[in-house]
């Protein structure tokens, strides 16, 4: 990563408390525009937490508080003035768990555009859902069955038909939270050979309990442990010629 | 293969101690569980059992209200008995209330006819010895009938000087005597009816002129007390008919309201805990309590009508509100977190992501909640006594305004009636009639959970 690439998010001294326990101690750090940068650590160590702080979805359990400041393209995420729904809709998200609505494939990915009133006849709606699926490889999987139950796909097409929906409100940035956790091996290459290709247009940052994916995947890696981000780079650096003994010791599988 | 088949298989070694142990604490374990089952499906079959026996005592009692005795007979509306003018007929120029103050005079002459004559006359055709017991030939068909004659003459005064031919309803005590619910055997001074009454009643019946009809009286009619055998539910029915209304169009919605907003929006805080554990104590106030609030408040205060729906639609919609609210939330509670998240984190805001999706995966539970508070509240007796809904009244409500009596009401008020070996039955028919509309009730609440059930 060179530095003239833009950088797309930047977070500054971000704690996040549950009630009165802090669960992340000031994690600064930046994310590049087009960039995939995957958080790796051990259960617990938060790096789930900061993800969610990427698009505010902290905001939605109680007793949880956030500071210090997260910027999106410079401009402060947490500003009265931002509607949590705008950044939500510029930053999006896939879950741990394929989570597709219980509703037919189409309206699955129809749901975000028309929130947004991003298409203005049937026909671009149409556009969009057929567009969204393609970019997740999916729409010859389910070209033909779009009326039918988003959730009777198999594990790993749910998966997949839950990034069309997040790429169909065309965010800028795609929070993954262990998206293969839940799946098969084989569904798992075909997620990261898609976040291969969707790193073109969007920047992707990803939390993954599995470090060969880590390794496959992204171009920087952020170790997270006990709520702090120890150490950050390219993603080669970290595997092969880690700074810190704690990253070391985890990579090399001695805890986590 | 070829290796194990060459190992031939070893003598099976005793078991050892542990083994030993686990076979004599696997016994044990398998005896508390057969026990545990049957203890459990005899509890079921006992449970059961109960319920059979009351439905079979309850249909077995009321069945037989179902059908009345009812005499077939040839009415001549006599032209020199029903001495009215012409029925008046708006004349040009004439207002409204002038009109209208004509016909209610009209009606009135009618009112002064004794209509009984037709009855008694008609009865005489038939029973040749009838003009020396005219105080029993006065008493063979309910007294309720005469006005259902003067009803048809009011609908239609062109039937005068006309002969129809009608099934009218005998006495109660008649029916009594027909369907053998009292003792054929007992003397004269025990009798409800007098022997001759007794010896044309037989005659008419082996005749078929009294015959066995299904009783629409008893869907059609108020309650009454004059005429016995007329007495119905259709005042009942259509008074738990408007407070269910109530109960549907207050409690359900603002049930289903405040569950929303105290399970999705609400903080948590000391004053949402409160509200919280008020509505679960709420649930458990007995229902008798909800009456004297009525009747201190709603009456009281507010000087709401004594005995009307509205009143008892209102009582029994605070009743059921905790129902619905509890049901909800828990409908609510029990929908997965991802889908909320996934509405979320596409950019719905909270309100839409809960009406969005939330909500249409938990309209099942929140109808099947509803409909199972809505029964509950139509079987509710005890609040409605202390609104005043006890009292006998003798007309169908037009209005929940109106004074009215409820099913469960009318249940116990025909259970207390002096005149027991009719209103037994009746009063079981009654049961009946309720349980039916509980039935339908659940199987609505049934339908529609189905219907909305998308298992996907």
């Amino acid at each position: 990563m060179t530095n003239t690439v833009p950088v797309k998010i930047s977070a500054k001294d971000v704690k996040v408390f549950y009630g009165e326990n802090e669960a992340l101690h000031g994690i600064s750090m930046d994310v590049y525009q087009n960039e995939v940068i995957s958080f790796i650590g051990p259960s617990g160590c938060g790096k789930s937490t900061f993800l969610r702080c990427m698009n505010r979805m902290n905001d939605t359990i109680e007793h949880c508080r956030v500071t210090g400041s997260i910027t999106l393209d410079g401009r402060d995420i947490h500003e009265p003035a931002l509607d949590v729904v705008q950044l939500r809709a510029q930053v999006g998200m896939v879950f741990q768990k394929p989570n597709p609505f219980p509703k037919s494939i189409y309206e699955n990915i129809a749901y975000g555009p028309r929130l947004h009133g991003l298409a203005e006849r049937k026909a671009d709606l149409d556009d969009i859902v057929e567009s969204s699926l393609r970019r997740a490889g999916l729409w010859n999987e389910v070209k033909d069955r779009l009326d039918q139950p988003g959730t009777g796909l198999s594990g790993g097409q749910q998966q997949r038909l839950c990034i069309a929906r997040s790429i169909a409100v065309s965010p800028e940035v795609i929070l993954m939270d262990e998206p293969c956790s839940a799946l098969d091996p084989i569904a798992t290459s075909i997620i990261e050979e898609l976040i291969d290709e969707l790193k073109q247009n969007f920047t992707i940052v990803i939390v993954t309990h599995n470090m060969q994916q880590a390794a496959r995947v992204s171009d920087r890696t952020a170790f997270f442990h006990l709520g702090n981000l120890i150490e950050i780079g390219n993603t080669n650096d970290v595997f092969t010629n880690p700074q810190q003994k704690r990253t070391e010791d985890y990579i090399t599988g001695r805890y986590g | 293969m070829t290796i194990i088949a060459e190992n031939p298989i070893k003598a099976v070694a005793p078991p050892s101690q542990v083994q030993q142990k686990v076979i004599a604490s696997l016994q044990k374990r398998h005896r508390k569980e057969r026990l545990f089952r049957s203890l459990g499906l005899s509890a079921v079959l006992i449970s059961l059992a109960l319920v059979a026996v009351l439905f079979v005592n309850i249909f077995a009692k009321g069945m037989p209200a179902f059908w009345q005795s009812a005499i077939t007979l040839d009415i001549y509306f006599d032209p020199k008995i029903i001495k009215v003018e012409e029925k008046p007929v708006q004349q040009a120029g004439e207002s409204d209330n002038d009109f209208r103050q004509r016909d209610l005079a009209w009606q009135t002459q009618l009112g002064f006819i004794n209509f009984n004559r037709l009855i008694t006359d008609s009865l005489q055709q038939i029973l040749p010895d009838a003009s020396k017991h005219r105080r029993d030939l006065a008493r063979v068909v309910t007294s309720g009938e005469r006005f259902a004659l003067r009803d048809m003459v009011v609908a239609d005064p062109s039937i005068i000087g006309q002969t129809r031919t009608l099934h009218l309803l005998t006495d109660a005590n008649i029916d009594v005597w027909l369907k053998g619910n009292i003792d054929r055997s007992l003397p004269d001074e025990q009798q409800q009816l007098s022997p001759k009454m007794r010896e044309w009643v037989d005659k008419l019946a082996a005749d078929g002129v009294i015959t066995s009809r299904f009783s629409l009286a008893l869907f059609m009619n108020p309650d009454s007390r004059s005429s016995l055998a007329s007495a119905g539910l259709a005042g009942a029915f259509m008074g738990s008919f408007y407070m269910m209304l109530v109960v549907i169009l207050l409690a359900v919605p603002m049930g289903v309201a405040a569950a929303i907003y105290l399970e999705e929006f609400a903080p948590r805080n000391r004053i949402t805990d409160l509200v919280e554990v008020n509505i679960n104590n709420l649930a458990a106030v007995p229902s008798i309590v909800f009456g004297l609030l009525g009747a201190s408040v709603l009456i009281g205060w507010f000087n709401l009508p004594m005995s009307a729906p509205i009143v008892g639609g209102l009582v029994l919609s605070l009743m059921t509100l905790p129902t619905v609210i509890i049901a909800t939330r828990s409908t609510l509670k029990a929908i997965p977190p991802s889908i909320r998240q996934a509405a979320l984190g596409l950019g719905a805001s909270k309100m839409q992501a809960i009406f969005h999706h939330v909500l249409p995966l938990a309209i099942p539970g929140i109808l099947t909640g509803a409909i199972l508070g809505v029964a509950q509240a139509l079987g509710e007796t005890a609040p409605l006594l202390l609104i005043g809904m006890k009292s006998f009244v003798a007309s169908v409500p037009a209005s929940p305004f109106e004074q009215a009596t409820a099913l469960p009401v009318q249940i116990y008020l025909w259970q207390g009636n002096e005149l027991r070996n009719f209103f037994e039955a009746r009063t079981s028919a009654a049961i009946i009639v309720l349980l039916m509309m509980m039935l339908s009730l659940n199987g609505l609440a049934i339908w529609l959970r189905k219907k909305y059930e998308k298992r996907w």
